[in-house]
């Protein structure tokens, strides 16, 4: 059924850290090849080893520069990973024809049920976020599942029962868990450090939030840091000197 | 937005049809269709022939047919699903209708099944262009202008395939072709609001809010997350170069609105087979003029997504092209 459920107490989502993120590309990866075996399997490839190789991926890492007059985050790059955000408000569930698009109640996660889909994409184009890319050759439309087949899974050790996106990612930038409880840790993450909405002016009130990254030093322009204070070291002493620098870090 | 031929073809030939459809109710209950089985017969192929074919065309780039059936379980959400519930009830209404400017011309079933006939012509295209009003992600489609559009466009080309059909069946129909002036001058004045609306409309949605950087500066794209496009960057990503959207914009002027407007009010005034050939002109015209105003309804639509691809669009002038 393509009408939104009651909001439920639950609202699973991730919470995605761009201060710390490196753009790897390790969490599309293993987002790749769990999926390509898991609840929305295959994840077809056309072309995967020639000239134009094309596929259906759940999760895209793009990078941006944020630059701006003061020079303090001046060429500053991001890197940015971005998935299906699980919205409160989904359009890409409303529109949907078939009721092969849906809601789940409990815990706030947007599936496709591809036996019912009809691959006619007007979810894709409901969805301001990219998030859904159809099957050319399963002649159905994809997403992210927030690895349903993950995080309810028994036969997993409980430390594994998180998306395989999260699970895999090696400097901890992802972080998976219920935003709609103010005490979970995603949810103090959020609180902390100013977690925020991707185009919240659109009203979809995604699940998934953005941590921004912290100011950078400033290298270059303003207080020069490696100039002589007086106070501060003996300007003969090398070894002083890397203490000094050491400590200022 | 990529303009896919089937959809194009889809709306544009039910739009017609279904005009058709509700020009004729509209000329029946009037009074001005001729006393002809031959016409009716005619009328109802050719309305029905271009509903039936385009309703066929919409199902072609599904990507299982198979399940069609399913669009119409989801009407108290989903607009795509609604026009699937209304074309399916406005076929057998039309049928009916049909059937009794056969049989039974002049009675009170025949107008009933006119004015059921007309209202859900006009409801089944209302809901086509809500499926397109109702997208928040497309900013040239979520426009006040593009429900009244739609509607304007079916009512016109309808109207100009009844004046042609008129004229197979008797002298140029004065009151007809005035009515079709008019729709015509009222589908143009609408897809003039309709594009000075888009032109001075500024995107809702920038690179800043996308990606929530805006608050650090701003935000240009640096590495593409993939070498080869993706679906997104196929579906959404198709863009028409500016400088042929204007010729293009001409060519919708001329062929959509105006040659059948000036061909029609010939009409008017001449005598003989020149009407004939004129409507037949104008109706040509007409219908071609309305593939190139879909066409680009499409191409000149751009999808909010494609901000985190290509940045702010105002970053991107000078190196607009044609793209597939």
């Amino acid at each position: 059924m393509t009408s939104l459920p009651q909001a439920g107490g639950v609202r699973l989502g991730l919470v995605i850290d761009l201060d710390i993120c490196v753009g790897c590309h390790a969490c599309a990866v293993n987002c790749k090849e769990w999926n390509a075996g898991g609840h929305a399997a295959p994840l077809t490839d056309s072309d995967p080893y020639g000239a134009d190789p094309a596929g259906v991926w759940f999760n895209r890492i793009h990078g941006y520069e944020v630059t701006n007059e003061m020079g303090d985050y001046g060429g500053r790059t991001v890197h940015f990973p971005k998935s299906c955000m699980h919205c409160a408000s989904p359009d890409c569930v409303t529109v949907c024809p078939t009721g092969a698009s849906f809601k789940r109640a409990e815990d706030g996660i947007v599936l496709v049920d591809e036996a019912k889909c009809i691959g006619c994409k007007l979810c894709s184009w409901a969805c301001p976020y990219g998030a859904r890319e159809f099957d050319a050759h399963e002649g159905v439309m994809k997403k992210c599942t927030l690895c349903i087949d993950r995080i309810y899974n028994e036969n997993l050790e409980e430390a594994d029962r998180v998306p395989a996106c999260v699970t895999t990612c090696p400097v901890g930038a992802r972080h998976f868990g219920d935003l709609a409880d103010p005490k979970s840790e995603v949810a103090q993450l959020v609180a902390d450090r100013d977690g925020y909405d991707l185009m919240p002016e659109l009203g979809y009130q995604p699940t998934n939030k953005y941590l921004p990254p912290r100011p950078q030093p400033q290298i270059g322009g303003g207080v020069d840091r490696l100039s002589n204070d007086q106070d501060t070291v003996d300007p003969d002493s090398k070894f002083l000197q890397w203490v000094d620098k050491l400590f200022s870090r | 937005m990529h303009p896919a031929y089937s959809v194009i073809y889809f709306t544009v030939a039910s739009g017609a049809g279904y005009g058709l459809l509700f020009a004729l109710a509209v000329a029946a209950v009037a009074g001005l269709t001729p006393d002809s089985r031959l016409f009716w017969l005619i009328a109802a192929l050719l309305s029905l022939g271009m509903i039936t074919t385009g309703l066929l065309s919409s199902t072609l780039h599904l990507g299982h047919k198979e399940r069609a059936w399913r669009a119409l379980s989801q009407w108290r959400t989903s607009w795509l699903s609604r026009e699937g519930v209304l074309a399916v009830a406005a076929y057998p209404v039309a049928l009916v209708f049909f059937a009794a400017e056969l049989l039974v011309p002049g009675t009170a079933l025949s107008g009933a099944f006119a004015v059921l006939a007309a209202v859900l012509a006009g409801a089944t295209v209302s809901a086509t262009a809500m499926i397109y009003a109702s997208l928040k992600t497309i900013p040239h489609w979520h426009n006040t202008w593009v429900l009244p559009g739609y509607l304007a466009n079916g009512v016109a080309t309808g109207f100009v395939w009844l004046v042609l059909l008129l004229m197979l069946f008797g002298p140029a129909n004065t009151a007809a072709a005035t009515v079709t002036l008019a729709a015509l001058a009222v589908a143009a004045w609408i897809k003039r609001a309709y594009w000075s609306a888009v032109d001075s409309s500024e995107t809702p949605v920038t690179a800043e809010t996308a990606t929530g950087l805006g608050q650090f500066g701003s935000v240009r794209t640096l590495d593409p997350p993939h070498t080869q496009k993706n679906y997104l960057q196929h579906e959404m990503g198709y863009r028409v170069a500016r400088k042929h959207a204007v010729k293009l914009r001409r060519v919708v002027w001329l062929l959509a609105y105006g040659l059948p407007f000036v061909a029609l009010a010939c009409t008017l005034a001449l005598a003989g087979v020149l009407p004939g050939v004129l409507a037949l002109i104008a109706t040509v015209s007409a219908m071609t003029g309305m593939l190139v105003e879909r066409w680009l309804f499409f191409a000149e639509a751009r999808h909010v997504v494609m901000v985190y691809y290509e940045g702010n669009p105002a970053m991107q002038t000078g190196s607009e092209s044609v793209r597939d």
